[in-house]
């Protein structure tokens, strides 16, 4: 099963049209859409406006590979889940989110070789045509380790008894 | 303080902060930790830790943007935590603000979606936060976010 999700955000309609019109002339019957409220209703495959938490999580568990917007929620929950993902970032210019950090944000995942990158309608035509290749690594842990987790315990442990340090 | 653990607030909006929230959780073993966020329907993800709903909003809707700070002023009364941490949006950059001026100590843990610069409340965060990180170290600098790791 292919999950295609918008997570809590805005609808990405430019991204959902283009895998519905791919879904049409593939005849696929594996793919399922969170559009995000108010998206553009897609025609050939089913799909929700919105998932709860735990909706969510499930639909995530049984899919094996997930097609969304280039969103943390949505990439850390792949890593997490250990399912090959495939992204597509918004852009502000087109209205699509509040600032343009996405494409930053998929360019670094994409470098760190944890997620599949399509820039724009066309590439992520080319890479749906390919998409049962795709594989996942390893997952993640559940948690945050090393550095990051540990400067966070050491400041809140180190102060204590004292209002600022 | 007579208390014998730490008291964290930790606080986000929910979608990608809250996911980088809770995997943050090894850091408050040994404290009480009370998690907040937008929806209730991310209470499962705590297990039976004490769970807070607050009011989310997002810099397009003013009045919202007060529900917001006024309901996070009332869970941090409330609550009196000796810290507040919060991976973002709106939300949590009024916690950081607030929480200082009640004399919590405060962490800001940018989001890791900020990849090229601080979001916008990072960077405002900034003048509120003891403990102000970004998640990318090429975004670190002096007087400015410490990098110390990320949420991977």
């Amino acid at each position: 099963m292919i999950f295609v999700t918008v997570g809590t955000d805005m609808p990405f309609d430019r991204m959902m049209k283009e895998i519905d019109r791919w879904v049409g002339e593939t005849g696929r019957k594996d793919v399922f859409a969170q559009i995000g409220e108010g998206g553009w209703q897609p025609r050939h495959m089913p799909f929700v406006e919105f998932l709860e938490p735990v909706e969510f999580k499930k639909r995530f568990a049984e899919s094996t590979l997930i097609v969304g917007h280039a969103g943390m929620g949505t990439i850390l929950s792949a890593l997490l889940h250990g399912k090959p993902i495939l992204v597509m970032p918004k852009k502000a210019s087109l209205g699509e989110h509040r600032n343009e950090h996405q494409t930053a944000t998929a360019k670094r995942m994409m470098e760190l070789g944890n997620v599949n990158v399509a820039f724009d309608e066309t590439e992520l035509r080319a890479k749906l045509d390919q998409v049962d290749d795709l594989r996942a690594r390893d997952p993640i842990g559940p948690h945050a380790s090393g550095g990051l987790v540990d400067g966070i315990r050491d400041f809140i442990f180190q102060a204590r008894g004292n209002n600022r340090h | 303080m007579s208390r014998t653990k730490p008291k964290v607030l930790a606080i986000a909006s929910g979608g990608g902060h809250w996911v980088q929230l809770l995997r943050l959780r090894p850091a408050f073993e040994g404290c009480d930790v009370v998690f907040a966020t937008a929806k209730e329907g991310y209470r499962a993800d705590v297990g039976g830790a004490p769970f807070r709903v607050i009011v989310d909003a997002n810099r397009s809707n003013k009045i919202g943007l007060l529900k917001s700070a006024w309901s996070i002023f009332s869970l941090l009364r409330k609550e009196r935590p000796d810290v507040v941490i919060s991976t973002g949006a709106a939300p949590g950059f009024f916690a950081l603000k607030l929480g200082r001026l009640m004399g919590i100590r405060t962490i800001w843990v940018d989001s890791i979606a900020n990849a090229e610069e601080l979001s916008m409340s990072g960077a405002k965060a900034g003048s509120c936060a003891d403990l102000w990180l970004t998640q990318w170290p090429h975004l670190a600098r002096e007087g400015g976010p410490q990098w110390k790791g990320n949420v991977l």
